[in-house]
């Protein structure tokens, strides 16, 4: 995917990286991550990109210096987060620090609280509601951004072919 | 074989790494934003492997109190995380596309000859 110089290719392996992706966090019990990883990272960004190449181009350029800066900086970046997960709680353990207050009380009243079997959806839409408001306001500035750019870029090209004609 | 265990976390550490460098060393934008993708799946991945608990089942309330419920509050998170990332993709790729109107050319090596040309 990352020495692919057809950018087709690269796109459709990217697809496939976030369906396995999809099919990871059902193992490890995250439902409502998985199908919305499968259906938007899987699906919508796969579209966008598609639609991108057809906007510009498919084969990508030989890069004209070597990578050698940027793969240190990565075995940097990489060997120190790694160093930082030595004193992690291990795979799966049950009194990691993350399964502390918190997750417990809405395991144990969102049920009743809200009446949603699904505690997923009571936290997303109930206890975190504004953060959910939040994400979709995130949402619509970025379709106004999208818009906004691609608007400019159509006018443009309607003016210059009404200069050659 | 007790310092195998937060192997989960070094998968995640592989992937990010894979990601940050096609970010850093391939200078076609299209492919920056593929890059950027896998660096957002794999933290996806280390939130969503965080919460997980040995024996545990979906955060699905069954009715039996003796079911060990996987943490729900990371899905929660990286729910958000997904979608803002969606939108953060197509916005990227409208500026990929603004590029390519403006200069010609989606490589950041020649834009920038380009601009220093100009």
């Amino acid at each position: 995917m990352v020495r692919m110089r057809s950018l087709f290719a690269a796109v459709m392996l990217a697809s496939i990286y976030s369906l396995l992706m999809a099919a990871i966090f059902v193992v490890l019990d995250a439902v409502d991550v998985a199908f919305t990883e499968a259906a938007v990272g899987a699906g919508i960004s796969t579209v966008l990109m598609l639609g991108t190449l057809a906007l510009t181009t498919n084969r990508e350029k030989d890069p004209a210096h070597k990578p050698l800066l940027p793969l240190l900086v990565v075995t940097i970046t990489g060997a120190a987060l790694i160093y930082g997960t030595l004193d992690f709680p291990a795979f799966g353990s049950p009194d990691a620090p993350v399964h502390s207050e918190l997750s417990r009380r809405f395991i144990e009243k969102s049920g009743e609280e809200i009446g949603i079997p699904n505690i997923v959806t009571s936290v997303l839409a109930s206890y975190r509601g504004y953060d959910t408001l939040g994400e979709t306001t995130v949402i619509f500035t970025a379709g106004i951004g999208v818009a906004f750019i691609l608007w400019r870029q159509r006018r443009r090209h309607k003016r210059k072919g009404g200069r050659k004609t | 074989m007790a310092w195998l265990a937060p192997y989960n976390y070094w998968i995640f550490v592989f992937l990010m790494m894979i990601g940050l460098y096609t970010v850093v060393a391939r200078g076609n934008l299209v492919k920056k934003v593929i890059g950027l993708n896998v660096f957002q799946a794999s933290v996806i991945l280390f939130y969503v492997s965080m919460g997980k608990i040995n024996g545990g089942t979906a955060p699905i309330l069954t009715g039996d109190p003796d079911t060990v419920y996987s943490n729900p509050l990371p899905h929660v998170l990286m729910l958000t995380a997904i979608v803002v990332g969606v939108a953060t993709t197509a916005l990227a790729l409208a500026l990929v596309v603004r590029i390519n109107d403006a200069y010609g050319t989606v490589e950041e090596d020649e834009v920038q000859e380009m601009d220093r040309a100009s």
